[in-house]
Formats: C-alpha cells, structure tokens, sequence
C-alpha cells in the first residue's frame, strides 16, 4: 500500500498501486483470452452443423462486414492516438480521439445490430442450428464486450472532465485502451475464421 | 413472464418441509439473537463490510464449516438410503437431487472457499504484506461466492434442486429432459460463485507477484504462498473456460439454442469435455494448496526445513500443465478411439510423477526430524497412507481399456473420496489447527481433537475402502437402491456405519470449537508452534495492518532463521511509520444482494425483472468507478499503542507464555 511514486515512468506507471491495478487487468485480458478461445472451439465444433437450415453463404453480406470491420480496427488506431496524446499530457487531443474511437465503436455496433436483425428476419434465429446458436453466441459476447466498452469509457471519459489527467485517471484510461485493442484482436479471429472462412467453406 | 406462485415452495415431502420450518426458525433465531444483543452495527462495519484479508478469510471458513455440514447431511441422506436393499426412504428423485447438491456443495462451497479462506488468511501474512493487491475486489469475491452459494441452497426449499449429477451431463441436464427449473440453479448460481474465483485468482496473481516484502525472492516463498500461485494461476486458465459451459447451459435451457442438445445438431458430449476442462483442474485447483498447507505443518512440526524445495516447486508447477491435459480421462467410454484414449492415459499416469515427488518429500522432511505429535501433524500423517490409497486407484483408473471396467461405478467414487477427503478436507483440519491460534489468539483443544482426527479417520476409511469392492463387484454409482440378490447388502451396511462415524468425526470438530471458544487459554504466545515463517512474526490475533514494520527475508524459512540470528525480533519505537490502509465499503455486500436477485429471477426465467435487476449490477459497477476513497492512514500512536500490547518491553516479540 505504499505510494512509491516514481515520476520517471508514464503518469500511469507513477504509482504502486496503479502498476498492480495494470498488471492486475493483464492477468484479466489473459482469462478473456480463454474465454474467446472456448467460445471459438464450440463455434469450430459446430460450425457445419446447419441442421437443414441456412448456412455462412446464405447469410453473409460481405461488405457489411468489411465496414464492420474497418469501423473497429480504425477505432483501434485512434484509441492508441489517444494513449499517445495520453502520454504527451494533452488531455485535449485525448479527450478528442478517445471520443472519436467510441463513435467507431458504437457505429460497429450500429452495424451488428442491423446486422443481426436481417439475419433474424432471414429466418436465422440463434435457435435454428447449432451452427447458428455458436454463431450468436460468439458474436454476441463480443459485441456486448464492445457494449460494454463502451459504457465503461464513458464514465472514465465524465471522470477525466472532471478531475484531467491524474495517475488514476491515466491509468483508467490506459487499462480500457487495452480493453480495446484486445476486442479488435478478438475481432480479427472473428473475421478471419467466421467470416471469410465461412465463405470459402 | 407467467409465474406460477404454487411451484415456487416445495411441498410434499415431510423431510423438506422439516427443513423450511428448521430453516425460518433458524432465521428468525438469528435476526432476533442479533437484535436482541444489538450487533446489527457491529455485525455491518466490522465484518460486512470489511476488505481485511483476515476477515474476510475467517467469512469464508464459517460459510465453508456450513456448507461442510449441507453437503455432509445430503451425504449421510444417501448413506441411510443405501444402508439397506430396497429401502423407501428417498425416492429416486429425491436421490438425485442429493446426490447432486452433495457433489456441487463439497466441490465448490465446501472445499474451495475453505482452501480461499486460509489463503486469504495466511498469505499476505507469509508474504510480508499488508493486504492483498486489490482489497475490495477480495470482498466482491467473498460475496459473489456467499451469494452463488446461498442461491444454490434455497434451490431444494424453493422450486426444487438440480437432479442431473454434479457433472450436469447432457442431453440430462437440458430442458427437454429436465423441464423444471432445478438445473438453472445450477447453471446460475455457479456463474455468480465462478466469476468471484477468478477475481480472487487474479488477485493472488498479483498480490505474491508484487507485494512480497523485501528479500523474499520468488524462491524463498513459503510452499503455501507457492501453491497459491500456481493455483491462482490455474483458476485464470480454467474458470473461463467454466464460465462459457454454463453459459451455453443457460442458453440452452433459458432460450432454446442447440449447444447440447440432442436436435438441430447440437453436441451433447461437447459440455462433457467443457465441463472436464475446467473440472480436472478444478481437482488441482483445491488439491495445490492443500499440499501447501501439507509442507508447512510436516516443516514445522518436523523442525526441518522442506526437503527438497526446488523439486518441490517444480513438481506443483508440472502437476499445473498437466492437469490442463487429462481431462478426457472422465469419459474414455464416450469412444473416441484407442489413440486418443491412450494419449490420454499416458498424461494421466504423468500426473502420479511430481505427485510422487511431493509425497517423499515430505517423508524425507520428516525423516530425522524432531516430530512432534500435534493435531496438526496428525492430520498430516494420515493423508500420506489415505492419500496414497486414493493416487494408486487413480493410476488404475487412468488405464483407458480397463476404465471400461470401472467406468461409472462405486470404485471410481471411492476413489476421488480417497483422493479429495486426505486431499483438501485432511489438508483444511490441518491447516485450521495450525493456524486457528493466528487467527484468533487461542488454540483448538488438542484433547477434544485427537477424538475429532480418530473418529474422522476410522469413519472415513470404513466408509469409503468397502465402496472399492462394491464397484469392482459392479455396483453402480448414483442408484437409489439395490436388490437384495446383488449381494451388496453386508458392505452398504458397513459403509452406512462408517458415515456415521465419520458424522460424529464432524461433531467433535464443531464441539471443539465450541469449547475452545469458550474456554480455551487467551495467554498465548504469539508463536505456538515454535513455527519457521512469517505469519508467526506478529501477534495473535493479527493486528489488522499485519505488520507495525515490514519484516526483511534473508532465506527461506524467513522467521525460523530471524528467531536463530536473533534478527528483526524487535521494534523500536523510531521505526514506526504512519501506515496506510484500505477503508470499508459496503458496495461487495450490495452486489451480492443485487447478483443474489438476478440470479434468482433467471432461475425463474423472469427475464424482464432479471434485467432491471441487471440494471442494478451495472450502476454498482459504475458507483464503484466514481468512489475515489484511498483510504486512510494509521496514526504512529495508535501503532506504538497495539504494538506495546503484545510485545515485551524491550520490544521483542513475546515468544513465551508468561
């Protein structure tokens, strides 16, 4: 509990205990880590298994996908603008590119949740086949890790309002910066091996 | 969303009954008692709320004690049903219901938060530190596992138990073939208990990786604090994998998916190999500190040093990797070929290596040493033979053509008795005489306990060696009953005895502390046992800052070899610095409360109250990233002030009974 403050370091590496917090979530991400892959093993166990109803090819819109994709790795991009402003102690241009990473965020979101929607309305529920059920599922966690994301930098963003850049509120922002490039990581699994693969299948 | 108020209470059957009213009057005796001594504010800022590592650690080993004796009830239920052929006692659901919540509670409210609660107790004190990395995250763990824990047991009073095994298989366990609500008790409440283990996982990752004091390098860490962090580890590795199970187990049963199920090209035995898993090394997950508490005790009361630590270190973190590659040796029977069967077989029998490791360790610790025949010790003892009794059938059950043999009869549940009771529930006994004077300032009665270790032992070994012989004789686990031509009877009687001597086992314990509550010696010293590491260097019961200076390590065994050079023993009053500390919060206890709700109403499948009550969880997570407490300081007074109370005047810790 000692405040060994070292001003050597990034604001957010100062303290003991905001060192700990960021290791901490590290250990966190590596459990996330499993998470998804169990979710990708069920998916890749029952990815064939359409039971009668319709497949990746009936399915998949390509483009929608393509911007899905491109909306999440550029918000990827300004996340990490972001933590460099971070680093230059500009709150400005923080508050600027985290803003702008969660508007890519939520238009992902906005892309998913239409994206689903057609699905639903092509008659392909999540209770259709197993291959549906992985299919909902893993997209599904992903997209409320992204929800959730996204709720969760708001309320660092109002705290970084409030009190700018301190080690606790850099190292807030720091620890959803790897939240979300992990989530884009995620993502680009979920392309590749859902989508595209689903597509030459 | 149609609630059906008549389903919600079980009724019926007289012995559940006896239990709703023995329950409401056990409430209704609590609140008043507490009332009446008037505790609620006590009971709030002292222990609801704490973040105190020793405290919530203490919370953990009472709710352990409880579900100790729900799930032994539920054990001695099956016992008195099997005593006899054909007996009416339980009716086949009703078995199947105890046999279920037995196998849940003993695994995952008995042996693990028992295990959590002397980490939480014992390792920061080893480690030198303070508290732990993240102390109000320890208390949202001890109270999501409080919460997941009281949800599942009001299952049997209210909408009725889960009855598919504590495996769940599928397609059993899915709503086709389990319609009513019993199996989401299952699937929701050891989400709610699963998520606050991996906190408490993490935690400890974090907590020995950066808080051990100065000089304890990573290889002088005592073996519990070693055993925490490959355990820890193995919780991060495998509880996700747990989490997804039973969340698909939820989709499946709450909105209709096909994971598991039979149709639409759902894969039954794909929950079989989620569950193991995250089940196999779930067995490591409360066997690891369980040998940690092994090596301190045989150390200690040997007065030797560990033998062969290094080796030691190596086999814990051998058994961690292995145990992520044995799972399919649950389910050989489901066919997957002699190859993999094999493959599987090999990593299996891999496992009795470091295991071996660790067990002649420990008798060449205690080879030449100075024994001394304490409880504790006592414990130890017996877990080297029983233990091995339960290794050696493991490696007969690991051969993958002869498990056919075995597969799913009373042998193999002989077995993991014989590998979990010397294994965790000796390791807890031990662990709890060891340290109870740490916590608590006074010794259990030797005396009273020596009737505990005897009878304990003799009923757990008369009641699980005759179940070997009815597997092999092919008696099958999890039936209600058998006939009287099977020839079974003389060895079901005898293993129905042996439960009884082992429930008076577990009487003399709760008498035990009873007794030594009230009457037990408080002029003790500060380090009964003449002990070898750090949690002996301060008083007892701990200070709740641990530690008034934080000690410096220069070997392993850190305390024995400051008691030898006649180092670091005292304090002078300059030394004393302000300490700084976590303040109270009452926000974990909320979130029990607020997941306890949602929980409930997903059993139920109230899906809109669940998600209001969802609503409820996010805003505490949102209070939570607005609270900017950071604690408070301990002014040097008050530190000199508690220091002079145990210490003798020169400053020294008081070693001697006076």
């Amino acid at each position: 509990m000692s405040a060994s403050v070292n001003t050597s370091l990034p604001l957010e590496y100062q303290k003991e205990q905001d060192r700990m917090n960021i290791l901490g979530f590290w250990i966190f991400l590596g459990a996330e880590i499993v998470l998804f892959a169990t979710l990708f093993s069920v998916y890749g166990v029952l990815y064939e298994r359409y039971a009668g109803g319709p497949t990746h090819k009936d399915l998949i819109v390509i483009k929608d996908v393509m911007i899905q994709t491109i909306l999440l790795l550029t918000s990827s991009f300004t996340m990490g603008v972001a933590i460099f402003e971070m680093r230059r102690n500009n709150l400005k241009g923080l508050l600027t590119w985290f803003i702008l990473t969660l508007l890519l965020g939520a238009g992902f979101l906005f892309m998913e949740v239409n994206e689903f929607i057609h699905y639903v309305h092509e008659g392909a529920t999540m209770q259709t086949s197993a291959f549906l059920s992985s299919f909902f599922v893993l997209l599904g966690t992903h997209g409320a890790h992204v929800t959730f994301g996204i709720i969760w930098a708001s309320v660092v963003i109002i705290q970084l309002l409030r009190r700018g850049l301190t080690p606790v509120t850099a190292r807030k922002t720091f620890i959803i910066g790897l939240y979300w490039h992990f989530l884009d990581v995620v993502w680009i699994f979920i392309f590749t091996f859902v989508y595209l693969k689903g597509l030459v299948s | 969303m149609d609630i059906r108020w008549n389903e919600i209470l079980i009724t019926g059957d007289p012995l559940i009954l006896g239990s709703q009213i023995a329950i409401l009057l056990t409430m209704i005796g609590v609140v008043a008692g507490i009332t009446y001594l008037k505790k609620w504010k006590w009971l709030w800022t002292e222990w609801i709320t704490t973040v105190d590592h020793k405290r919530i650690g203490i919370m953990y080993i009472i709710a352990a004690v409880l579900m100790f004796f729900r799930g032994g009830m539920d054990g001695l239920l099956m016992k008195a049903q099997t005593s006899r052929p054909e007996m009416g006692f339980l009716d086949s659901q009703h078995y199947n219901e105890i046999f279920t919540t037995h196998g849940v509670i003993m695994i995952l409210f008995m042996a693990m938060p028992f295990l959590i609660g002397l980490m939480n107790v014992v390792i920061p004190l080893q480690i030198g530190a303070r508290d732990v990395a993240f102390p109000q995250l320890n208390a949202l763990s001890f109270w999501l596992f409080f919460s997941g824990a009281m949800l599942f047991n009001i299952s049997f009073v209210i909408g009725g138990s889960p009855d598919a095994g504590w495996t769940s298989y599928f397609p059993l366990a899915g709503k086709e073939f389990s319609p009513g609500i019993g199996n989401n008790y299952y699937a929701v409440a050891l989400q709610i208990a699963g998520i606050g283990t991996l906190m408490t996982g993490i935690n400890f990752i974090v907590t020995i990786l950066k808080m051990r004091t100065k000089g304890m390098t990573l290889m002088r860490m005592p073996m519990f604090a070693w055993t925490t962090l490959i355990t820890s580890a193995i919780i991060v590795a495998a509880f996700p994998i747990f989490t997804v199970a039973l969340a698909l187990m939820t989709f499946d049963r709450l909105y209709g998916t096909h994971f598991f199920t039979l149709s639409a090209g759902g894969s039954d035995m794909l929950w079989a190999n989620l569950f193991w898993l995250w089940g196999h090394p779930e067995v490591y997950i409360v066997a690891l500190p369980a040998f940690g508490i092994f090596s301190e005790v045989i150390a200690t009361f040997s007065r030797k040093t560990l033998y062969g630590y290094k080796s030691m270190v190596y086999a814990i973190v051998g058994i961690a990797l292995l145990s992520m590659l044995v799972w399919v040796h649950h389910f050989y029977t489901m066919g997957s070929g002699a190859l993999v069967n094999s493959f599987f077989s090999i990593t299996t029998m891999l496992i009795a290596v470091p295991t071996g490791v660790k067990v002649f360790n420990w008798l060449f610790t205690m080879r030449k040493g100075r024994i001394k025949m304490t409880n504790a010790m006592l414990w130890a003892l017996a877990f080297v033979p029983c233990f091995t009794i339960g290794g050696v059938t493991g490696v007969m059950l690991a051969m993958g053509a002869a498990d056919y043999q075995y597969h799913n009869t009373l042998f193999l549940v002989a077995h993991f008795h014989y590998v979990l009771i010397p294994g965790v529930v000796f390791a807890v006994f031990a662990g709890l005489y060891y340290w109870w004077p740490k916590m608590f300032g006074y010794m259990l009665n030797e005396k009273i306990g020596k009737w505990h270790f005897w009878l304990f032992v003799i009923g757990f070994n008369v009641t699980f060696m005759p179940m070997f012989f009815l597997g092999l004789n092919g008696a099958v686990r999890r039936a209600y009953t058998f006939s009287e031509e099977s020839g079974f009877a003389p060895l079901f009687l005898l293993s129905a005895i042996g439960s009884v001597i082992l429930a008076l086992g577990f009487a003399a314990f709760c008498y035990n502390i009873y007794w030594s509550i009230r009457y037990a010696d408080r002029n003790i010293s500060s380090d009964p046992w003449d002990a070898r590491t750090l949690e002996w260097a301060t008083a007892s019961p701990v200070q709740h800052y641990n530690f008034a200076k934080l000690p410096e390590v220069k070997s392993l065994d850190a305390f024995w070899y400051m008691k030898k050079n006649n180092e670091g023993l005292t304090l002078k009053d300059s030394e004393i610095e302000e300490i700084h500390m976590p303040s109270n919060s009452g926000l974990p206890f909320i979130m029990c409360v607020a997941f306890g709700i949602v929980g409930f109403f997903l059993v139920f499948e109230w899906h809109i109250l669940a998600a209001i009550g969802a609503l409820g969880i996010v805003a505490g997570l949102i209070y939570r990233s607005f609270d900017y407490n950071d604690g408070y300081h301990i002014h040097v007074d008050e530190i000199k002030e508690t220091e002079k109370s145990w210490r003798n005047v020169e400053g020294e810790v008081h070693n001697h009974v006076s």
